[in-house]
C-alpha cells in the first residue's frame, strides 16, 4: 500500500468509504508522520492524538459518514477547540482551554474529521512569516531555514510535510494564500461571510475569513464545503446557499476554460516581483490560455493603496479586539501579588503576555482610532477600503475572475525581514485588496523559482467562491502540483 | 441667599440623560437570561463572558423597543444605522469596550412634554440609542462593602449584555426657579411612557431606570455656563434635589468669581448634596468606530410604521381622559398614578366596580398594605377582578366597610374569592329584625339615660346606641336597619 500520507483527501475518502483502510489507520499514519518529522517543522502547537483516534473510531464504527469522513485535519491555533488547547500562539492564552468549540470546528466534528492538532501561526494571526509566534517559528519543509509564510505558516507546513491532509487556515490580509503560496500548497480565501467566524479568536473583524488549506484544488473544495454556510450565531455571516465549488473544482479538473476570460491586474505586474515570481506567473498565464482562457488586461488604480489602508484598519480593529485579554476572566495573569492595582496587574499581564508585533499593531490602531486622528487615518483608511470595492466591481464587469501571482517574493530566510516591518508587509501586497473587498480568492502551486514554490493568485466577485474553484483546478490540471524535497 | 434668589441672578440650563434596562427575556448580543437577582453568574455565557472567538448577534426585541420608545418620544428613526464600539477598560465589563452607538443612533429629534403647576414645557430629546449594560463588581472581605480594605473582587456578570436605552434630552434652558420640578416632571412623564410600554419595569430603586443630571448657570444674556453631570440619580425626589443643590452649589462658586469646572458629580442620597468624581479635564478618548462583529440596523419602514400605529395611548393623554371619566380631582389622578394605580382601576371599573368604589380601594386600604410591605400595588394580592367583586358585596348591602376591610384581609391572604372569604368567616351583615330586635333591647335597658334623650326628641343621640349593637353583633349588623329599630322601640 502507498503511504497515506502522501495521499489526497478525496483519495483517502475513497479507500475510508470503500473501508479499504480504517479511518483509525489513516488517523495513525498521519499522527505517526507528526512524530517522526515535526522536531524538525514544528507546524504544530499541540497535536491531540487521543480525541483523533476517538474521532476516527467512530467513523470506523459508522456512526459518522460524509464526504470528508475519517480524512483527518489540523486547524489553525486562532480557531477555538473545546477541551483543546487553543493559544493563538500567545503567551496570554497559554494553557487556555476554550470550553467551546467554533462554528467550524463543530463543523469538522459533525463531518467525522478527526482533529489531528493546532498548528503553529504568527502570534494572533499578525504577520507574513510565523516568527512572531510566542512559541518558536514553523520552518519550510522546502527548506527548513525559510519561512513558511505567516499567519497560518503551521497550517501550510503541516500540509507540506504530510504531516495532515488538509488544514484549517485563517485569512486577514493573506494568512492562508501566501503561507500557500510559498510552501507550494493551496490556500483559499472564502467570500467575507461565507464562512463562520465564530470561535475564530478575532484580529480584525471586518477582514478575518476562516477557510481551507490543502494540497490540491479538489480537497479545497472538499473542505470548503464542509465549512461554510450560513451561522446564525455569526451577525456578518451571509444567509445564503454556498455555491458548489466541488462540482466548479471537479469541472475545472476537465482543463477547458474557454469562454473565460481572466483580468491580469495591471498595477501588479510592473516592478515589485521577483523575476523567477513573474516568470512562473508568465508562464501559468500561457498554460491557461491554452486551456481556452481569454486575458484581458484591467486596472484597479487604487490597488497600490491597499495596503496603507490595511494597515490602518486591521490594527484599529485589532486593538479593540485585543482589549480583553486584560487577566481578569482567562488566560495570564501577571503581577497579581495583592498589593498592585488592577492597573498595573492589566499592564504587567500585557507587557508579559503580548509579543512585539501585537504590541506594535495595537499600538498604531489606538493611535489611528483616537478622536484627533480618526478622520486622517481610520476614516480615510474606510474611504479608500469603498474605492478598492469599486475597482473590484468595475473589474468583474469585464473579466470572470482576476489573477496575479500570490506573493512578490518565494520564501525568505528566517531574520530577513523582522528588522524592518515594511519588508515583512508588503509580503501581502498582492493579497490584500481581496480582504478589503470581501471577495474570495485563492492561490495554486504554479511552479518553481530558484527551487522554491511560486503561487498563482485567482480572485472572484463576492459568493462566486465556484468560479475562482474552477480556474484554479484547470490551472493545476495544466502546471500540476508540487512535490517537496524529502524531510 | 434663598434659592429664589438665586434664581434672579442666574439661569440654569439643565440636561438629562436616562438610561433604561430594558426587559427583554434574553440579552441584547446573546440568548442568556435576564431574570433579576439569579445567582452570580449563572446566566452568561462565551458572548456575554467574551470568551476569546465569541461574536454578538443583536436582539430583534431590544431593537423593537429602542424603536417603540422612540416614537413614543416623537422621534425619527433611522432608516439604516450602526452600532458602535465604545473602547473604555472596566474590570466588569467583559469586552473592555462597550456596544453601543455613537455618531448612528438608532431614534434622534423628539419632545416630551410635561405639565408643572398647570403650565406646559416641552422638553426637546436629542437621541435614544441602544447600548449594553456591564457586569457588577463585589468586593469582599472589608467591613463596609467598598473597595477599602476589601480583600477580594468579585465579578458578577449575570447582568452584562442586557439591554441598555440611553434617552438623552436637548439643553433646556428658560426654566428658572421651576427647572428642578420640570426635571422631575419630565423623568416621571418617561418613567410613564415607558411603563405604558410595557418594555421595562422601570424602577429607579431597583437600578432599571438610571438617571445623570447634567446642570450649568449663566448670568442672564450671557453664553451658557460649565455644566456638571451628576451621575446615577436613582428617584424622582433625588432628581429634584440634585438639579436644586446644584444651582445653589454653583451660584456660590460664582458669586465668588471662581470657575466651575466640568466634572462627574455623585448624589448623596443622605444629604441632598452632590460630590466631585471623576474629573473631565482628563476626558477619555473612547476611540469610538462602528462595530465591524455587527451587521447595520435597517428597520422596514413599514415595520416602523406597525409599530407607531400600535403605539399604546400617552399616558398624559389617558390621564386626562379617565381623570373626566371617574370625576377624580388632579391631586387623586396623580397620586393614583405615582401608586401605579391607574391601570388598576381602570381594570377594576372594567370589571363592573364604580369609579369611586374601585378608587377608594386601590388609592385607601390596598394602597396602605403596599406601602407597609415596600411591594408594588400589582403585587399587593388582590386583583382587579376581585376588588370588584368585593365593592359589589358592600353595593349589595351584605357587606359594610368594616366588615369587606375584613373579606379584603382575606383575598389578600390567599383564602380565596370574596364571597368565599365572606362566608367562609361568616362576615355577612346580618340584617334579620327578629335577631337584632333583642339586641336593640339590650342596648336600650343598659343606657336608659341615652333611651331617654332620643325619647326627648334629641335623635342624634341614636348612634350611641347603634354603637352599642354593633359591638354586641360584632360588627355584622346593617347600621342603617339597627337605627331604625332603636327609633321605632323607643317610638320616636
Amino acid at each position: 500500500m502507498t503511504d497515506l500520507t502522501r495521499m489526497s483527501a478525496a483519495d483517502l475518502s475513497k479507500l475510508i468509504t470503500a473501508k479499504e483502510v480504517s479511518a483509525v489507520e489513516v488517523a495513525t499514519a498521519h499522527l505517526d508522520r507528526i512524530s517522526a518529522v515535526d522536531d524538525r517543522v514544528h507546524a504544530f502547537l499541540h497535536v491531540d492524538r487521543e480525541g483523533a483516534l476517538e474521532a476516527a473510531a467512530r467513523v470506523d464504527r459508522g456512526e459518522v459518514t460524509g464526504p470528508l469522513a475519517g480524512v483527518p485535519i489540523a486547524v489553525k491555533d486562532v480557531v477555538t477547540t473545546k477541551g483543546i488547547p487553543t493559544t493563538a500562539a500567545s503567551k496570554i492564552l497559554e494553557g487556555w482551554k476554550p470550553p467551546y468549540d467554533a462554528t467550524i470546528v463543530e463543523r469538522l466534528k459533525k463531518a467525522g474529521m478527526p482533529i489531528l492538532g493546532k498548528t503553529n501561526m504568527d502570534e494572533f494571526a499578525m504577520g507574513s512569516s510565523t516568527e512572531y509566534s510566542a512559541y518558536g517559528p514553523t520552518n519550510n519543509p522546502w527548506d527548513l531555514g525559510r519561512i513558511p509564510g505567516g499567519s497560518g505558516g503551521g497550517s501550510a507546513a503541516a500540509l507540506a510535510a504530510y504531516e495532515a491532509p488538509l488544514a484549517i487556515g485563517t485569512d486577514t490580509g493573506g494568512s492562508i494564500r501566501q503561507p500557500g503560496a510559498v510552501t507550494g500548497t493551496v490556500g483559499a480565501k472564502p467570500t467575507y461571510g461565507g464562512t463562520s467566524r465564530y470561535g475564530l479568536i478575532a484580529f480584525s473583524s471586518s477582514l478575518d475569513t476562516p477557510g481551507p488549506c490543502a494540497r490540491t484544488v479538489e480537497d479545497a473544495a472538499l473542505l470548503h464545503a464542509v465549512i461554510a454556510g450560513h451561522d446564525p450565531r455569526d451577525s456578518t455571516s451571509i444567509p445564503q446557499p454556498v455555491p458548489d465549488v466541488v462540482a466548479a473544482a471537479r469541472l475545472g479538473k476537465q482543463g477547458d476554460l474557454s469562454g473565460v476570460k481572466l483580468g491580469v491586474v495591471k498595477e501588479f505586474t510592473g516592478d515589485g516581483s521577483e523575476p523567477g515570481v513573474s516568470a512562473a506567473f508568465k508562464d501559468s498565464l500561457e498554460a491557461l490560455v491554452k486551456l481556452g482562457a481569454e486575458i484581458v488586461e484591467v486596472s484597479c488604480p487604487n490597488f497600490q493603496y491597499a495596503l496603507p489602508a490595511y494597515y490602518l484598519i486591521a490594527p484599529s480593529e485589532c486593538s479593540s479586539n485585543l482589549a480583553r485579554f486584560d487577566g481578569v476572566r482567562y488566560g495570564l495573569r501577571e503581577g497579581d501579588d495583592g498589593n498592585r492595582s488592577l492597573e498595573e496587574v492589566m499592564s504587567l499581564t500585557r507587557e508579559a503576555g503580548f509579543g512585539a508585533e501585537v504590541k506594535r499593531r495595537i499600538i498604531i490602531g489606538t493611535y489611528a482610532l483616537s478622536s484627533g486622528y480618526y478622520d486622517a487615518y481610520y476614516g480615510q483608511a474606510q474611504k479608500v477600503r469603498t474605492l478598492i470595492t469599486r475597482d473590484f466591481q468595475s473589474a468583474f464587469e469585464k473579466v470572470d475572475v482576476l489573477v496575479s501571482p500570490t506573493t512578490p517574493f518565494v520564501a525568505f530566510p528566517f531574520g530577513s525581514r523582522t528588522s524592518d516591518p515594511y519588508q515583512m508587509y508588503l509580503a501581502d501586497l498582492f493579497t490584500i485588496p481581496t480582504n478589503l473587498y470581501g471577495g474570495p480568492a485563492i492561490s495554486v502551486p504554479c511552479g518553481l523559482s530558484e527551487g522554491l514554490p511560486v503561487g498563482f493568485q485567482i480572485m472572484a466577485p463576492t459568493m462566486a467562491d465556484d468560479r475562482m474553484y474552477r480556474v484554479a483546478a484547470a490551472l493545476e490540471s495544466a502546471v500540476g502540483t508540487l512535490t517537496p524535497p524529502a524531510l | 441667599m434663598t434659592y429664589e434668589e438665586i434664581l434672579t441672578r442666574y439661569e440654569p440650563v439643565i440636561g438629562l440623560e436616562t438610561h433604561v434596562e430594558l426587559g427583554t427575556r434574553t440579552k441584547m448580543f446573546c440568548g442568556c437570561k435576564t431574570d433579576f437577582g439569579a445567582e452570580p453568574n449563572t446566566q452568561v455565557c462565551p458572548v456575554c463572558l467574551a470568551l476569546p472567538g465569541a461574536l454578538p448577534v443583536a436582539n430583534r426585541a431590544g431593537i423593537e423597543a429602542t424603536i417603540r420608545i422612540g416614537l413614543a418620544l416623537n422621534c425619527d428613526i433611522a432608516e439604516w444605522c450602526r452600532m458602535a464600539r465604545k473602547n473604555y477598560f472596566y474590570p466588569d465589563m467583559p469586552k473592555n469596550f462597550q456596544t453601543s452607538q455613537y455618531d448612528e443612533p438608532l431614534c434622534t429629534d423628539g419632545y416630551v412634554d410635561v405639565t408643572v403647576d398647570g403650565k406646559e414645557y416641552r422638553i426637546g430629546i436629542e437621541r435614544v440609542h441602544l447600548e449594553e449594560d456591564t457586569g457588577k463588581t463585589l468586593h469582599v472581605g472589608g467591613a463596609t462593602g467598598r473597595i477599602h480594605g476589601a480583600t477580594e473582587s468579585l465579578v458578577d456578570y449575570n447582568r452584562a449584555g442586557i439591554p441598555l436605552v440611553e434617552i438623552v434630552t436637548k439643553p433646556v434652558p428658560g426654566l428658572g426657579a421651576l427647572a428642578p420640578e420640570i426635571a422631575k416632571a419630565y423623568v416621571a412623564e418617561l418613567r410613564d411612557i415607558i411603563r405604558s410600554l410595557d418594555v421595562s419595569d422601570v424602577r429607579m430603586e431597583q437600578g432599571s431606570m438610571r438617571c445623570d443630571v447634567n446642570t450649568s448657570l449663566n448670568r442672564p444674556g450671557e453664553e451658557w455656563g460649565t455644566r456638571t453631570e451628576t451621575k446615577n440619580v436613582n428617584s424622582l425626589r433625588s432628581v429634584e434635589r440634585a438639579v436644586r443643590s446644584e444651582i445653589i452649589r454653583q451660584s456660590g462658586i460664582l458669586d465668588e468669581g471662581g470657575k466651575i469646572f466640568q466634572e462627574t458629580r455623585h448624589f448623596q442620597e443622605t444629604t441632598g448634596d452632590t460630590r466631585p468624581g471623576r474629573s473631565k479635564e482628563t476626558a477619555t478618548d473612547y476611540r469610538y468606530f462602528p462595530e465591524p462583529d455587527l451587521v447595520p440596523i435597517a428597520p422596514d419602514p413599514a415595520w416602523v410604521a406597525e409599530l407607531k400605529a400600535a403605539l399604546p395611548e400617552k399616558p398624559s393623554a389617558k390621564r386626562a381622559r379617565l381623570r373626566e371619566e371617574w370625576g377624580m380631582s388632579e391631586l387623586d389622578m396623580q397620586s393614583a398614578t405615582n401608586a401605579g394605580a391607574v391601570e388598576l382601576i381602570e381594570e377594576t371599573i372594567a370589571a363592573g366596580a364604580s369609579p369611586a368604589g374601585a378608587r377608594k380601594w386601590w388609592l385607601g386600604e390596598l394602597a396602605r398594605r403596599a406601602n407597609e410591605q415596600g411591594i408594588e400595588l400589582a403585587e399587593v394580592g388582590a386583583t382587579p377582578a376581585q376588588v370588584a367583586a368585593l365593592q359589589k358585596l358592600v353595593d349589595d348591602g351584605k357587606l359594610n366597610d368594616k366588615l369587606a376591610r375584613q373579606v379584603l384581609e382575606g383575598v389578600v391572604a390567599g383564602e380565596g374569592e370574596p364571597a368565599a372569604v365572606m362566608t367562609a368567616r361568616g362576615l355577612e351583615v346580618v340584617n334579620d329584625t327578629g335577631a337584632l330586635t333583642a339586641a336593640v333591647d339590650e342596648a336600650i335597658a343598659a343606657n336608659p339615660d341615652i333611651a331617654a334623650k332620643i325619647r326627648d326628641g334629641k335623635v342624634a343621640a341614636a348612634g350611641a346606641l347603634v354603637g352599642a349593637v354593633m359591638k354586641t353583633t360584632r360588627g355584622q349588623a346593617d347600621a342603617k336597619t339597627v337605627r331604625e329599630l332603636i327609633l321605632e322601640r323607643l317610638g320616636v
